[in-house]
């Protein structure tokens, strides 16, 4: 996928002006944020994510090591398993297996790891016809568009969007209902599914201990392309290795919990190896491709422990920001507080300079995160190394240096705030608002400005306490 | 490939501030823990795990039957075929093939299904009150796509065999199958969305009905 992430501040700004966006995200709100809390009360969530995120941390201090004890596992079952560094190189994988046996239709469920590497675009053109089947996935490749959630893709398209789009792209008569929506597609779908030689699919989860892959679908979708044609490939990135089953049982407390409000998902596939002789269904070929594209990089840098996401979508829904501008301002695959994180780590932080800062860093993410991923922390990491390279603009890098000068000055500080803080609050007059700020028109465009009243905190400070003596100060 | 393959490994172990494999005693060390399978923190299981089922069962809109042994399966089916005005043509795993079909008035095929099958009926390998969930293990008697490609599911469920959790589950398969099957499918209701307006619909791409068959004693 084309990386946008560069316009972040352009893109929010028009997105907060789309009021059919607005309409959308409110679902969001309503339903995800609450679904989630009320099912998650069955759970011990602290103990349980404590171990989800020692289960995930332990599988990146030895990566390696259960890597190759996948894989290991994987070829003893006929499992074929492949290595990609780049997303090129998955595409040329994928595109390689298809020449290689024929493929000309494949279907595919919904995968993240996909998207990065634009495959659908790939596979085109190479003259081999792909379909989504995920629901919001195919309602976005029928509308050319990128998913703007994790999740839920296309949490940002009203159902009125979607009756016109089939009404077009399927010819038939305009349908409102979204049960007949539904049907629609299913009916649309269900011969692609038997047509396919080949099913595309991602994975929740890799086993170690038995070379298996684990994806979790709502529709159905995962199924039909793990079963129905005669190749499965399994596309994934090398963070998804976990070592055993019962680790497995603890995530899925998790995973669906925090992304969808379901106790469980309706179908957690396991797969393992390929058809024997004697069965009666299932892909003659399963191939497993294993992706760094920049993983190892993250695992390196200050930010890895991002590496330990089974997206479960939870920080986006729990964000202001997203709520508020939707998944596509964010510019590339990952949206929200772990694509804040992600997208600079995989495409370079100069090329995604607004994402770390789309945060309040209220933490709403960190609370909810359901592999303990301090997602502020690391944002505020990713603005540290901005400024260390020098990629922040020149007035902020100016009005910061200034500012610390001032900062390690008590007395000329303490003169200044005090004069500030009665400047500002004859600015606020009576009301005590202050409805244009000069340097602040950003903030004061969409709100007022409270004025600050009474004194300073220094001089608060000052009044209440008595004073250090000279030998407690030396002390200190 | 190969030079992908080790390049990766090479990166990761850089990261991990290692230049080999982990140290022998390392890996020795987890492959010991793995052998243990050890389990992290259950929610508190205080209910009859049949009851816990049905309940959540029920919950991810199931239908729930209970017969006292498995020769009133096909009569209890027939009922909620007829019930439902659904047709009495169905396949069946062929490892069901024994069960007296014919006495409901039941036309059983055993046989793999395709999509012009309304009605798909299976077993289930285990089946976890927890979650009110049904686990699948595909074998050539029991393929995988009977539970998938009908409008409507009918799952038989031995109360023996619910058991508590996924835990559970996994201490069952590793007990009593010799390999992992193909595939092993946790299937939790019918299939269903919510992408469009977050409005759920149920039939996605699977069945629409998942109607399921408890047999009390065996
Ligand atoms: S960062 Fe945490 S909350 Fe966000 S998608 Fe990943 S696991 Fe879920």
């Amino acid at each position: 996928m084309q990386v946008a992430s560069m316009h972040f501040k352009s893109r929010a700004s028009e997105k907060l002006a789309d009021p059919h966006l607005r309409a959308a995200l409110d679902g969001l709100k309503r339903r995800f944020v609450p679904g989630r809390a009320a099912v998650m009360a069955e759970l011990d969530f602290e103990a349980t994510r404590d171990a989800a995120a020692a289960i995930r941390q332990r599988a990146l201090d030895h990566l390696d090591f259960f890597l190759e004890l996948f894989e290991r596992n994987a070829a003893a079952r006929g499992t074929v398993v492949h290595w990609a560094e780049t997303a090129q190189d998955v595409n040329s994988i994928v595109t390689a297996i298809a020449r290689e046996h024929g493929v000309r239709k494949a279907v595919k469920s919904k995968s993240m790891v996909s998207e990065e590497c634009a495959l659908n675009d790939a596979l085109e053109a190479a003259g081999i016809e792909v379909v989504e089947t995920d629901l919001g996935e195919y309602i976005l490749q029928l509308g050319h568009e990128p998913p703007s959630h994790i999740i839920a893709p296309v949490i940002h398209k009203t159902r009125d969007q979607v009756s016109d789009l089939f009404a077009e792209k399927h010819r038939t008569a305009r349908k409102t209902d979204i049960e007949a929506l539904t049907r629609e597609a299913r009916e649309r779908l269900r011969p692609r599914f038997l047509d396919a030689d080949m099913g595309i699919t991602g994975a929740n989860f890799i086993v170690a201990e038995t070379g298996s892959t684990l994806i979790v679908t709502n529709e159905g979708n995962g199924r039909m392309a793990t079963t129905l044609p005669r190749i499965h490939v399994a596309i994934t990135g090398i963070e998804k290795v976990v070592p055993t089953l019962e680790d497995v049982a603890t995530l899925m407390r998790l995973l669906p919990r925090s992304a969808t409000g379901q106790s469980i998902s309706n179908y957690v596939s396991v797969t393992t190896g390929t058809r024997a002789h004697d069965d009666l269904d299932g892909p003659e070929q399963f191939h497993v491709i294993l992706l760094d594209g920049g993983r190892s990089t993250i695992l390196a840098s200050e930010v890895r422990a991002i590496l330990r996401c089974i997206r479960c979508g939870a920080c986006m829904n729990h964000c202001p920001v997203y709520q508020s501008v939707g998944g596509h301002a964010y510019g590339w695959v990952y949206p929200g507080p772990m694509g804040s994180v992600l997208t600079p780590s995989y495409v370079g932080i100069e090329n995604a300079l607004d994402l770390p800062h789309a945060s309040t860093l209220c933490n709403q993410c960190g609370v909810v995160c359901p592999v303990k991923i301090p997602l502020p922390e690391l944002m505020r990491k990713l603005r540290e190394r901005q400024y260390q390279r020098g990629l922040r603009p020149r007035h902020e890098r100016t009005a910061l240096a200034l500012w610390a000068w001032l900062a390690s000055q008590p007395r000329l500080y303490a003169w200044i705030t005090a004069v500030g803080v009665k400047v500002l609050a004859w600015m606020g007059g009576k009301r005590g608002t202050i409805a244009r700020l000069p340097l602040g028109r950003g903030w004061t465009g969409g709100r007022d400005m409270p004025a600050p009243q009474g004194k300073t905190f220094r001089a608060l400070y000052a009044s209440k306490h008595t004073p250090l003596s000279p030998r407690e100060r030396g002390r200190g | 490939m190969a030079a992908a393959r080790d390049r990766i490994l090479e990166r990761i172990r850089g990261a991990l501030g290692r230049s080999g494999p982990v140290p022998a005693a390392t890996a020795d060390g987890l492959l010991a823990r793995m052998a243990q399978h050890p389990a992290g923190p259950r929610p508190a299981a205080d209910w009859q795990p049949l009851a816990r089922f049905r309940e959540r069962a029920l919950a991810a809109s199931s239908t729930v039957d209970e017969v006292e042994t498995s020769s009133a399966v096909p009569e209890a089916v027939a009922g909620y075929l007829a019930r439902n005005d659904l047709p009495r043509s169905v396949v069946v795993w062929p490892a069901l093939a024994q069960l007296d079909w014919q006495r409901g008035g039941i036309e059983a095929q055993a046989r793999k299904a395709v999509a012009a099958d309304a009605i798909g009926i299976t077993g289930c390998f285990c089946a976890i009150a927890e979650t009110g969930t049904l686990l699948q293990l595909s074998a050539p008697d029991r393929p995988a796509s009977t539970s998938l490609l009908a409008e409507t599911h009918i799952a038989i469920v031995p109360a023996t065999r619910i058991v508590i959790g996924m835990e559970e589950a996994w201490a069952l398969v590793r007990s009593e199958c010799a390999n992992l099957p193909r595939a092993m499918n946790f299937i939790s209701g019918p299939s269903r969305t919510a992408d469009i307006e977050q409005t759920l619909v149920l039939g996605a791409h699977g069945p629409y009905r998942v109607h399921i068959v408890v047999v009390r004693g065996c």
